[in-house]
């Protein structure tokens, strides 16, 4: 099986600091990954070099083996298919729930595509479906800036999934969520994977274990340990810098 | 079509239609009569009308792509230009000089033939194309570099005034072509039509008022349709709209062109019925307040960006005349008073004492 994302000895640094220090990665079509680290282990920063927000200073990061992601910048490669959801949750606050979902789906991008769009009923009906999937249903009309912060969590991730990419980069979903929605969102992305690829940044072990899936242990920058959560965390590195703290 | 044309847009198309109409009919009325109106008071409507249409252009990419022109006032100016030149050129021998080839400022500066960049102003077609197609084309470029480089923000507005008085300086200089400190003036006619005849006034103010009605019915056509909400998207949150696949600075450019080219026309208009275009309408304090227009009458909103300009230029032009050196305190009061008291402006304000609709109940925020 090839990778659809493949990382290979990525590096970048701020100001002299290396916050990606020799960084592998490689996650297969259909995979659902989970990336934990303590914090400033560099998880934000290989989403932001994945979606070319962010140049690294060398290193391979491929799509499908075959593109290179480094030379694109966001709206490009968020067109390949790679769709990504912020730490902070981020929705467009003065429009309404169901305006934020449909400038997500999937459509033309250009000015004057837009300028001239007409949504149609099979798209008013995915619109629907969404809304339902995501239980926002009750709110469509409602100002995105009236949601709760778990609920704009919620909303972004069904604006993920109106873009229909190939993957998914999700940091710390559960930010802000209570258990049982913490749970819900586990159950959400479990049922994405498989379809789509998931790449799930998050610090609740709950969470981690909630989602049964192979686990990348991230720290200064690079990998320092993979494997089931069982396997990784059991590991004397591991526990160090991060479970035992 | 109820998208296009709300109860506001309504309401606001229906009194210009009305004082359009009726303006010309009181102006031609005997004086003595009950409604007659003096005609000079034609154009000097037409201009509030072309402030109003400036305003607009301005709160098309300020209100809803949050892109903060302080150079707005170039736009109109360019524009103005445009028709100044062709105003210039229709003169021909009627000038002190009486020179049929070149202007009057041209022949006492001592040229002996026209600048390669005033051919073809001699058409009149061909001056309403610049009018529009040279500040769009100066926003196209513009903001092609300021938007790829993503500048944004306080940034922009800097760059934008320092563009306005770059060019202020430019026009000043009698090098340049354009009749330097003192303009273009002393027009004639227009198309063949004199300008000082009631009849061609009344023409240039009801070609005026449809022309802010047509940019106003545009600029809510865009802002309604797919591509108003990605601007708004942007303006909320930049950075996820270019993750989901826009390319943010297509959407910059072309809405602050399209604005340009507004401001443009509005330039176009302004200068037959005020006679002259001077440097000084590139002045940056212009710019500024076409933003203090836009924001009494209420950022993001079209028609109360009109409002907003016609409320402050009518006081305008009653403060210089009455108390003449109060007037840029009452402006500086003002934008204190609407950024401090209204947030949304005046229609903020109506909005205010509009009925509520029941609102679903809010969940607490986590
Ligand atoms: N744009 C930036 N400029 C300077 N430093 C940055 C930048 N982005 C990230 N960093 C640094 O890189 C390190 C990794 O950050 P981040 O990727 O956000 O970590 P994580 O998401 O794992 O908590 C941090 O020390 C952070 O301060
Ligand atoms: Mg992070």
């Amino acid at each position: 099986m090839t990778a659809q994302l493949y990382l290979d000895g990525v590096t970048r640094s701020f100001d002299g600091f290396k916050a990606i220090n020799g960084l592998s990665l490689s996650v297969d079509k259909g995979e659902l990954r989970a990336v934990i680290g303590p914090n400033g282990a560099g998880k934000t920063t290989m989403m932001d070099i994945i979606t070319g927000k962010t140049r690294p200073d060398g290193g391979e990061v491929l799509w499908n083996m075959a593109t290179d992601l480094t030379r694109m910048d966001e709206a490009s490669v968020a067109n390949l298919g790679i769709g990504r959801k912020f730490q902070k949750p981020t929705v467009f606050e003065t429009h309404s729930v169901e305006d934020n979902i449909r400038l997500a789906l999937k459509a033309p991008r250009g000015v004057f595509a837009s300028l001239f769009y007409r949504s149609s009923v099979a798209e008013e009906a995915k619109v629907t479906a969404l809304l339902d999937r995501i239980r926002l249903t009750h709110l469509r009309t409602e100002q995105a800036a009236n949601l709760s912060h778990g609920q704009k969590q919620w909303l972004e991730i069904g604006m993920l999934l109106a873009q229909e990419p190939q993957l998914l980069l999700v940091d710390e979903p559960a930010a802000g969520m209570t258990d049982a929605e913490t749970m819900e969102t586990a159950e959400l992305l479990k049922s994405i994977a498989g379809e789509r690829t998931v790449i799930v940044v998050e610090h609740d072990m709950d969470f981690v274990r909630a989602l049964d899936c192979r686990v990348t242990v991230l720290h200064q920058g690079s990998v320092l340990a993979e494997g089931s959560l069982d396997h990784v965390s059991a590991r004397e590195d591991v526990i160090e810098v991060y479970l035992g703290r | 079509m109820r998208k296009l044309i709300d109860l506001r847009m309504g309401l606001f198309l229906a009194a210009l239609f009305l004082v359009t109409v009726l303006a010309p009919v009181a102006s031609t009325l005997q004086a003595g009569s009950t409604f007659a109106m003096p005609s000079y008071l034609i154009p000097l409507l037409g201009k509030y009308l072309c402030y109003a249409l400036l305003a607009v252009a301005l709160d098309l990419c300020w209100g809803y792509a949050g892109i903060l022109s302080l150079g707005h006032g170039a736009f109109f100016a360019l524009g103005g230009y445009a028709m100044g030149m062709h105003l210039m050129r229709e003169i021909g021998a009627r000038g002190v000089y009486a020179n049929p080839e070149l202007p009057d400022f041209m022949v006492f500066l001592g040229w002996d033939e026209l600048p390669w960049f005033w051919y073809g102003f001699s058409s009149f077609p061909f001056a309403a194309v610049m009018a529009l197609l040279v500040p769009g084309l100066l926003a196209f470029v513009f903001g092609w570099f300021a938007f790829r480089s993503r500048v944004s923000g306080v940034y922009l507005s800097i760059i934008t005034q320092a563009l306005t008085f770059a060019l202020l300086l430019a026009f000043f200089r009698n090098e340049m072509g354009f009749g330097g400190n003192n303009g273009l003036t002393d027009f004639r006619d227009v198309l063949g039509f004199s300008l000082s005849a009631p009849s061609t006034r009344i023409a240039l103010f009801v070609l005026t008022a449809i022309s802010l009605a047509a940019c106003l019915l545009i600029a809510k056509a865009i802002t309604v349709s797919k591509a108003g909400k990605v601007l708004v998207a942007v303006r909320d949150a930049e950075s996820r709209t270019r993750f989901m696949g826009y390319r943010v600075e297509s959407y910059s450019v072309f809405v602050f062109t399209v604005s340009a080219m507004m401001a443009g026309l509005a330039g176009a208009l302004y200068v037959p019925q005020v006679g002259i275009i001077n440097p000084g309408e590139f002045a940056p304090a212009n710019s500024i307040e076409i933003v203090v227009w836009v924001a009494l009458g209420g950022r993001g909103t079209l028609v109360g960006a009109a409002i907003g300009a016609l409320v402050v230029v009518a006081l305008k032009s009653w403060l210089t005349a009455t108390f003449p050196d109060l007037w840029l305190f009452a402006l500086g009061g003002l934008f204190i008073l609407v950024t401090l008291a209204l947030p949304n402006g005046l229609l903020g304000l109506l909005d205010r004492f509009k009925p509520r609709r029941a609102k679903p109940a809010q969940e607490a925020t986590a």
